[in-house]
């Protein structure tokens, strides 16, 4: 019972450090972007090709998963991204699902279709008993890494210059420009951020999820609840949908496999019914 | 006095005149149904066309005409195709009675969730609709007692349509018999759209506020489009599980939803005959793609999108405007040009 909410915290941080970039580029600068699941792809194809192909260690790939993935998002928010800020929310969700597409016959064409798998250090397989609940070791491990990440989020977007330049940006653009914030830089930084933070959470969950060319639609689901039942008031809300969304799905599947997936899609649908702004609506934001 | 009169007068020329038919209309099912007899080994592919048309025509409802976005539009169509496919399988295996049973639950439920699409932002009617299909493809993955689950729904046996006309091994009368529902459905949302209720869509779409303030209620027009949409779509389903005896878990997958999104975009929205030209238009080009590259057309197509989207669709699907603009009378050119 508690190791199955254990496991749900660890599947719930990890969902929260791969749509935490979405969260942003969706809920903040308005912008539909289907595509997120390939940055967090990105991250994992750069884990399995640097263990597997090279032989480094795991260490090295997260924050090169972050890196790669996180100038991928800077080159294609300069060249692609930007002229559709302003595009209709249509326009928007056509050319993400081409990235998409693209990105999975991509993978498919360089790495084949088959899921990749990647061998954990062995201080992070197995798991332990402490009183009396199994923690996984590699779960324990993204816990502590995911709640730093968010804390310090938390802390960069709330005390930092450059998180009440973005708060600025994304709440007026126009009054934020004619102060003399760069908002197109702001936005660049964001997205590039976001995306990174995709690409680490991608490179983690290559164990827990799985890996493959259909990664960012399979997932594509997931992160758009975090995402929309969060709302986009803070970190904390997609943090707390993205908590329960991990809870939910790993009990879920362990108490009622049959249901399968049935009960995050519905329970989805209702919190939309009942508040189509997320659980965690900010009142007054654009 | 005279001046509401004669704004009447000119609304109803205008409706009246938008709702002539075509050269290139009758030219477009000319070509059809000359199709039967020029291209008599084509006809299977024909008929996925004129099926993708049918589904395309019904997204075009509610995103041409109402501005709705839907992620999940393939919730109808495989809801039709299971609905059709069941029915056929276990009770009744008449077509016809199969098509309007499919249109009949798709639009119950397209009835059921347009109160869903009422609410919120876009994204949230994205979200919505988008997990409503995931929702369906759920249930259709689990209850395999009645779907096939994972294995998709066989044996399908139909028996000749009306009980005149069986459906034949070289699919000619399959063809038939989807142009021949294309041609309904086509005919009916045409009058539908030039009709008051469908300019009333329109306003709605490219002003909600403005025309609330004039008179036009969002709730009731919203409904009954979704509702109609989902008939359609429904239909389009029925369409396809009869024609291929088959239903598979496919149809109710995301990678559908995409497909009839970006048929409409090549097309055009707005127009009706957007599905239509966008599903002969992508049709033929997956089938040169996944000759060319098989496994890899998913690449092209996406590429395609991102071309689309920032070459700018309005300038690709600018022809019917074009071609209208040709062919009325100076007299509409006095009022202004209906805006794109």
């Amino acid at each position: 019972m508690l190791t199955i909410l254990f496991d749900g915290i660890a599947y719930g941080m990890l969902l929260f450090v791969l749509a935490c970039g979405l969260s942003i580029t969706l809920g903040l600068m308005n912008f539909v972007n289907l595509a997120h699941g390939a940055f967090a792809m990105a991250g994992g194809y750069v884990t399995v090709i640097m263990m597997n192909r090279y032989g480094l260690s795991f260490y090295w790939c997260l924050p090169a998963a972050f890196l790669v993935s996180a100038t991928v998002g800077a080159i294609l928010e300069r060249l692609l991204y930007r002229p559709l800020y302003k595009a209709s929310h249509l326009d928007q969700v056509l050319f993400s699902i081409g990235i998409v597409f693209m990105a999975i016959a991509g993978v498919d064409y360089f790495m084949g279709g088959q899921q990749q798998l990647i061998n954990l250090p062995p201080e992070l397989k197995g798991r332990f008993d402490f009183l009396g609940i199994g923690i996984g070791r590699y779960r324990l491990f993204i816990i502590v890494l995911c709640a730093f990440l968010v804390v310090t989020l938390q802390l960069a977007l709330t005390k930092t210059r450059f998180g009440s330049q973005l708060r600025a940006a994304v709440d007026d653009g126009r009054v934020a420009r004619g102060l003399g914030v760069n908002v197109s830089l702001v936005f660049s930084l964001t997205f590039a951020l976001g995306s990174g933070l995709a690409g680490l959470g991608g490179a983690l969950g290559t164990d827990l999820l799985g890996l493959d060319p259909n990664f960012p639609l399979k997932f594509l689901i997931y992160f758009m609840i975090v995402v929309t039942v969060g709302g986009t008031s803070s970190i904390s809300g997609p943090f707390l949908a993205a908590l329960l969304l991990g809870i939910a799905d790993v009990a879920g599947k362990y108490y009622v496999p049959q249901l399968g997936a049935f009960i995050i899609y519905a329970l989805m649908v209702l919190v939309l019914i009942l508040r189509p702004h997320g659980l965690f609506s900010r009142e007054g934001g654009r | 006095m005279t001046a509401p009169v004669e704004t009447q007068k000119l609304a109803r020329d205008w409706i009246s005149r938008s709702n002539r038919v075509r050269l290139w209309e009758i030219a477009l099912w000319v070509i059809a149904v000359a199709a039967i007899f020029l291209l008599p080994s084509k006809l299977l592919i024909l008929t996925e066309i004129t099926i993708l048309a049918i589904f395309a025509l019904s997204l075009d409802l509610i995103l041409g005409y109402a501005g709705i976005v839907s992620l999940g539009h393939t919730a109808f169509f495989g809801l039709g195709a299971y609905a059709a496919g069941i029915l056929a399988r276990d009770y009744v295996s008449e077509p016809v009675t199969g098509l309007i049973f499919a249109g009949f639950i798709s639009g119950l439920f397209g009835f059921a969730t347009s109160f869903l699409v009422l609410r919120g932002s876009d994204l949230t009617r994205l979200m919505t609709t988008f997990g409503v299909a995931m929702l369906l493809a759920e249930v259709a993955n689990q209850a395999a007692w009645l779907t096939g689950g994972a294995d998709g729904l066989s044996g399908i046996m139909l028996t000749p349509i009306l009980g005149l006309f069986e459906f034949d091994l070289f699919g000619r009368n399959g063809y038939v018999y989807a142009l021949v529902v294309l041609a309904v459905l086509t005919f009916i949302a045409r009058r539908l759209v030039h009709s008051p209720y469908g300019l009333s869509l329109k306003a709605l779409k490219l002003n909600p506020r403005r025309s609330a303030m004039i008179g036009i209620s969002a709730t009731r027009r919203i409904v009954a489009i979704y509702t109609l949409s989902a008939v359609y779509a429904g239909m389009a389903g029925a369409l396809l599980a009869q024609t291929t005896s088959f239903v598979s878990p496919d149809v109710l997958a995301f990678h559908r939803s995409a497909e009839v999104l970006l048929v409409l975009v090549i097309g055009g929205t707005g127009y009706l005959y957007g599905g239509v030209v966008g599903a002969i238009i992508f049709t033929l080009l997956r089938d040169w793609l996944s000759v060319v590259t098989p496994q890899y057309w998913m690449f092209w197509i996406g590429l395609i999108l991102i071309a689309l989207v920032l070459i700018g669709r309005e300038r690709l699907t600018r022809w019917p405007a074009l071609l209208n603009r040709k062919a009325t009378t100076r007299a509409a050119t006095q009022l202004a040009e209906e805006p794109r």
